[in-house]
This record gives structure tokens, sequence and C-alpha cells, in this order.
């Protein structure tokens, strides 16, 4: 069973495709989303549809703080750029999207993983996995071996062995890596639709539960065409700025 | 101590002994005890023969299954309460099944933490380079064999991106080919994977007479430091002593950064110079100072004329005390390099200049020395082998040479020579070799296999149809060869220009 792992996508309907199509390749057999589908980008009509239809074929969506604020709930921390992007947003959202965004889940949990948007103690209150010292606070709490996130756009790995020290790794795009079942692991997969480490590619993770093997890829797709709809739509240039460098 | 113990695999510390397994481990099997292991017994299917070796370490039995066509053993760690040991067996787990090839065990299978860890690999039929301590020291010329063969098992894992960090005589078989084996990966650390051993383990990790200076200061990336522990190696059967003693505390592990080691010709007068050369080199505490690649260092060992004597080839005492600082010096003023292995390798190939000195080529002959020099120019560590095989009667191959025979060798050396003048290659960057084969290519082959060759660069005379049907040199060799191939050709209005 391979696991595609996909989050943050903020309206990125070309990011999206790419990595959908990417993941299809690569024969994933069951798509786990881990929210903030919506924010952001100029497509949160196509996004919210392409994720609604791949939850009714059965995969699992999360609820991340975008969806939830674009759902209707005020969220505080957003700044004023991205609430703007929000208010944008929920005029384009169908009711029956807006019903679906309200109605997510904030974790999942199979086997021995565990699947939330920003971190395993506090699932709700959407606090950042910054580096070891929060790692480490999710891997003390959590009881399933491997934590899978999103909420921060770059692609990372920490893991803790039997001397319950934090050590953090940044993974190489292609490369499967075994997550040994004598340790403890927190995947971030990064963005789908916002990559912010001065790659534009897309970023996405897949998981085969039998052989253990954790694989983050990079996918290029037409971040131009992404970042032309994100002006066009008269959304923060930033945004669209942040398309084109991946920063 | 005994250093070339098993036991001896980690100078590593316990980190925190109250650490236990995490809360919330899935449920699992019951644990079997590896204490409690019966001949006649399965395991997953494998059928435990006969307990061959019981160390502090790991317990090695002989197994079998019906769908594993080769000999076969368990090896099953005896994990007790140390983090370094666990985790070493995890790192053993994660890297030994991504390694192919002759120079390491084949993987065969593994057993979980839930119930009974364990590696199932190919039983290695051949002796130990541990059995050859027992005459140290041993000749020049077989000093030299066995290092070639474990600095090509050592090139072939780093071509692999992985960095041994445990090489030591018990940790090197060899096949009954000679072929040079590399085993016990503990302290192994592959390139693009989470270094499991990175975690602030209070010792240096690796075995005390073997461990590089950069170990000692706890850099696990460094692909060199496996050179090291192979120069410590070679000086031990050169010379029958260890160049830095086998020392079991930290502050003994350092002496190295400021020690130099007594020179081999201290203590024996008639030791070569050359080979003399070569392990000082290893040892050096820079490691920029070392050789760039275990390919590299092969190649001098199987090339004693080509080996380029500098001061470190004469010393025939230790420095003397007030000079030490140099040492130390030498390694405080350079910040470590951090490259990967595979970057390590690409910046210091062998290439191989293959030079036709046959009729007509003088048109060739520029391009390839501009294609050689620009290959050169991207790899500022490489060295350039320019290699011509004299073509040999196939019947006459067990004819003495004869007088014409040694004067046309010792002309194309001429040759070579004189066409790589231009470069102005330093002395230690640039051989010349001429090979005698009735068959161009196949000889260019052999040389480039047998030398971890990483680039070829080669002339193509461009096409007569009597080359389409026998098939060019140029043609064969990129066909065949293992590294990566360029085909130089003279732009047709350049060849037209000079007809």
């Amino acid at each position: 069973m391979t696991i595609a792992l996909l989050t943050d996508i903020h309206s990125n309907r070309e990011a999206l495709s790419a990595c959908l199509a990417h993941a299809q390749d690569r024969g994933a057999d069951q798509y786990i989303l881990l929210g903030d589908y919506v924010g952001y980008g100029a497509d949160p009509g196509w996004v919210m549809d392409t994720v609604m239809d791949l939850v009714d074929r059965g995969a699992i969506a999360l609820r991340g703080n975008h969806d939830e604020a674009a759902g209707g709930t005020d969220d505080p921390r957003l700044n004023d750029d991205a609430r703007l992007c929000i208010d944008w947003t929920r005029r384009r959202l169908t009711p029956a999207q807006g019903a679906f965004l309200r109605g997510l889940p904030f974790t999942a949990q199979d086997g021995s993983c565990l699947f939330v948007h920003a971190n395993g103690w506090d699932p709700q209150g959407f606090e950042y996995i910054l580096g070891p010292m929060q790692a480490a606070r999710n891997m003390q709490v959590v009881r399933a071996r491997i934590t899978f996130c999103g909420h921060m756009h770059e692609p990372m790995l920490y893991h803790m062995g039997l001397t319950q020290r934090c050590e953090v790794f940044a993974p190489i795009p292609g490369t499967p890596i075994p997550l040994s079942a004598a340790r403890r692991w927190l995947a971030l997969p990064g963005s789908v639709g916002q990559p912010r480490d001065g790659n534009p590619a897309a970023c996405y993770a897949t998981f085969d539960e039998i052989t253990n093997l954790l694989t983050f890829w990079r996918v290029p797709y037409d971040h131009e065409s992404a970042a032309r709809k994100v002006r066009a739509a008269g959304l923060p240039e930033r945004y669209a700025l942040q398309l084109l460098h991946g920063a | 101590m005994a250093p070339e113990s098993d036991s001896a695999a980690a100078a590593g510390a316990a980190a925190d002994p109250g650490a236990d397994t995490p809360a919330g481990s899935p449920a699992s099997p019951a644990p079997v005890s590896p204490y409690a292991l019966e001949q006649g017994q399965r395991v997953d299917g494998f059928l435990l023969h006969e307990r061959l070796h019981r160390g502090g370490m790991a317990a090695l039995w002989d197994v079998t299954r019906d769908d594993v066509p080769i000999p076969a053993i368990m090896k099953i760690p005896l994990l007790g309460d140390d983090p370094t040991a666990i985790v070493g067996f995890e790192v053993e787990q994660m890297i030994l099944p991504l390694l192919h090839g002759p120079h390491v065990p084949r993987w065969i299978g593994a057993g979980g933490f839930e119930s009974l860890p364990y590696i199932v690999m190919e039983m290695l039929q051949g002796e130990s380079l541990r059995g050859h301590l027992e005459r140290v020291p041993l000749p020049a010329d077989e000093v030299a064999d066995l290092g070639a063969r474990v600095a090509e098992a050592l090139h072939d894992l780093h071509q692999q991106q992985v960095i041994h960090h445990d090489i030591k005589p018990s940790n090197i078989m060899f096949r009954q080919d000679g072929t040079a084996v590399l085993i016990d990966f503990g302290l192994a650390r592959h390139d693009r994977l989470p270094d499991l051993l990175a975690e602030q383990f209070r010792l240096p990790m690796g075995t005390g007479p073997y461990i590089s200076p950069e170990q000692v200061l706890h850099n696990r990336s460094d692909s060199r430091s496996d050179l090291f522990a192979l120069g410590v190696i070679l000086y031990y059967l050169a010379t029958g002593e260890r160049p830095f003693g086998a020392p079991t505390s930290v502050r003994g592990l350092r002496r190295r950064l400021y020690e130099e080691p007594v020179p081999p010709r201290a203590r024996r007068a008639d030791f070569p110079p050359w080979l003399q050369e070569v392990i000082l080199r290893c040892l050096e505490v820079d490691p920029e100072r070392r050789y760039a690649t275990a390919a590299l260092l092969a190649f001098d060992l199987t090339h004693p004329d080509a080996v380029v004597l500098t001061a470190r080839a004469q010393a025939a005492r230790r420095p003397p005390a007030w000079r030490r600082w140099q040492r130390s010096l030498r390694r405080m003023i350079r910040q470590p390099t951090v490259r990967s292995t595979t970057q390590q390798l690409n910046r210091a190939p062998i290439v191989v200049a293959a030079l036709d000195l046959s009729q007509d080529w003088e048109a060739l002959s520029d391009a390839l020395r501009t294609a050689a020099g620009n290959v050169l120019l991207s790899a500022p560590e490489a060295r350039l082998a320019c290699v011509s095989v004299l073509k040999t009667n196939r019947m006459g191959m067990d004819t003495p040479v004869d007088e014409s025979g040694a004067h046309r060798h010792v002309q194309r050396l001429v040759q070579l020579q004189h066409w790589a003048r231009p470069l102005a290659l330093p002395s230690g960057r640039v051989t010349f070799h001429v090979l005698e084969s009735p068959d161009p290519a196949a000889a260019l082959l052999d040389y480039a296999n047998g030398n971890q060759v990483g680039h070829i660069v080669i002339g193509s005379r461009g096409s007569s149809s009597l080359k389409r049907y026998l098939g060019s040199v140029s043609t064969q060799v990129v066909a065949q060869a293992s590294c990566s191939v360029t085909v130089v050709k003279v732009p047709a209005a350049e060849r037209a220009a000079r007809a």
C-alpha cells in the first residue's frame, strides 16, 4: 500500500494536478491530505472539487488553519494579506464546499501512523514544528510511531532513537528512506502549492506501509501560470512572487 | 584492550541509561532472547544449524532457508542496554540492503526489533585480513597488493555514497578469488539518508587504533576517514607497529591530532620510499592532504613507479617535538570541508585519455587534448592517465619482446609525454601507460575497470565502411565502459581544411 501525502495545496491547481499525476505514476493507492486546501492561490473552486472527489473515492482529508478560516471560523493569527485571501476565497466557495471544510476532522490514525495538519500535541492549536524542540515535544506526546504533519512548508524529517534526542534531516528528493521500527519519526512532506525553500517545484511524499520506505518528492509544474492567475485575480503580489521564486 | 576484537566496534558511550522503549510502540510479538536460540530452531523460516561465533556484540549462526540458494549467516546482536550498539544495528539494517556488488556481503533479510532483531546475509567463504596480522611485517609488494584490493573495495563503497567509518582488519574479508569484502556497517553513514549516529554520543565512534582525526572530532561526513584507517592498516602490515598505538581513552585518541607517526624508514632503513610516501599520505591529519579518493590510492599502490616522492618519502625520523605544532596547525587552520561523498569523488576522478598514435592522428590530437583539458578543469584533483595501445599480433603473443618491440614501446611513451606537455600538468597529476594487446578496445576497458577510472576521453575518426562493419574502438568502449566516456571528433570543416 503506497500512501501519497499531500499538504498545503493553497488553491494551486497547477501544482496539485502535477503532484496527483506524479503520485499516480508511482502507484499511489491511498491519498492522505493534511489540510490547507485554500488560501493564497487563485483556484479554490477547482482544488476543493478535486479534494472532495478524492475523499469520495476513499482519501482522507484533514483540517488546516486556512480551511478553518475559509469555512467561517475567524483566525486572529492570519496576517492582513492572508486574511484578504481568505475573504476572497470565501466569496468563491459553494455552500457545499464551505460545509465540507467545516466538517473536516483534525487528525486521523492508521496503524502506527498519526496524520495531523500542524502538530500532534494540540491539533486544534496550529502551533508550528519550527525545529527539533517542537518535533521532540510531538514525539514525546504522540503514541504513534510516525507522525505526518503539514503547516510547515519546507520538507523535513525528524527522528528520535532510544537516547530520546531529536535529530533533524533535510530529505533528498527521490531517495527512499527506511523508517526504522526502533525509532520515532516526524515527517513534514512540504507544501504542494506554496513551496518556500527557494525551489518553486511542488513538494509531496509517498510512504509504503509494508516496506516502511518514505520518499520525499519535488515535482516541477507550471508555476508561472499559477503566479499569473494570482495576479489576474487581484490577490496580493507577494503570493505570486512566492510561487515564482519558491520563497 | 584487544584492538582487533569485534567488541571494539564502538568507543561510543552509553548516553541515557534510563531510556527505554518509546511509549506507544505498536503491539508486538513476544520478544525472543538471542541467548535462548538452539540448533534446529527456525526463525522466520531460517533454520539454525550451528552457532559460528558469539562475541561481545553479536552471535553468528549458520542458517538455511529453501528459497535462499547461497550459504548464509544470521547475525543476531546482543544488544543489552548500550544505545550505541542498538543504533549501530539499526544503521546496519538500514544501509546493508542498499549496497550491492562484490565488495559487500549480499543482503538476504532482516528481523524487526519487535521480536528478534537480526540480519541474514551471504556467508563469505574466504579469509579475514586479520589472519595476515600474525605474519607482520609483510614484504612491501604484499602490503601494496592487499592495500590495493581494500582500496578498490572502498572506492566501490564510496561510489555507493557510503562511508564505512570502522575500517580495520577484522572488518575486511577476502573472497576466494582475492576480492576484498567490507563487513560490519554499524558505524556507516549514507550520504542520502539520516545519520542515526549523529546523535550527540559523548565519545568518538570508531576503533582506537584506526579512527581518523576528524572522527575523533565528531565529523562523520568525510570519505577520506576510511583512507586514514586503511593507512593505519598498511602501516601495521608493513612495520608490525601501530602508528598511533591502541588508545582507549579520548585523550589517547586525540594524540593523533598533533603527533606525527614515526616514519616506517625510521623502523626499517630498507623500507621502500614510495610505500612510505603512500602510507604517510594516508595518515595526514588534514583530509585535504590525503589521497582524494580510494581509487587514487589504489592507483599508486599498483603503480609504484608513478608515485611522486615528496619529503614524506625520505623522512627517517619523527619530526622533533617542537615541530608538532605544524600538524595541529594543519588541522586548525582549515575548516572541515563539507562535501558529499559523490562531490568528493567527482573532484578527483582518474581520467583516461585514450590515444591512438598511429597514422593521420594529428587533427584528432589537438581536439583530444582540448577535451581532456576541459574535463580536468572541472575536476580540480583529477588525475590524467594517458593510455595508448600497441596492437600486437594475435598469433605472436608469446614471442619475447624484440629490440624493435621495445623500441616501439619507448617511442609510444615519448609520444604520449609530448602530447600531454601543453596541458602543463604537475608530475603528480599525469601518468603514461603503453598497453600491448591484439584488441585495443578490450585492453582499454580492462585498464579502465582495473583502475576505477571515472572518465574516458577517446577519439573517433569518423566512419569508413570497414569501421561500420567491424565496429570502431570508440564504439566498443562507449558500449562496454562502466564510467562516462567522451567521444571526440574533428569537425568536418577542419578535417577538410587539413586534407
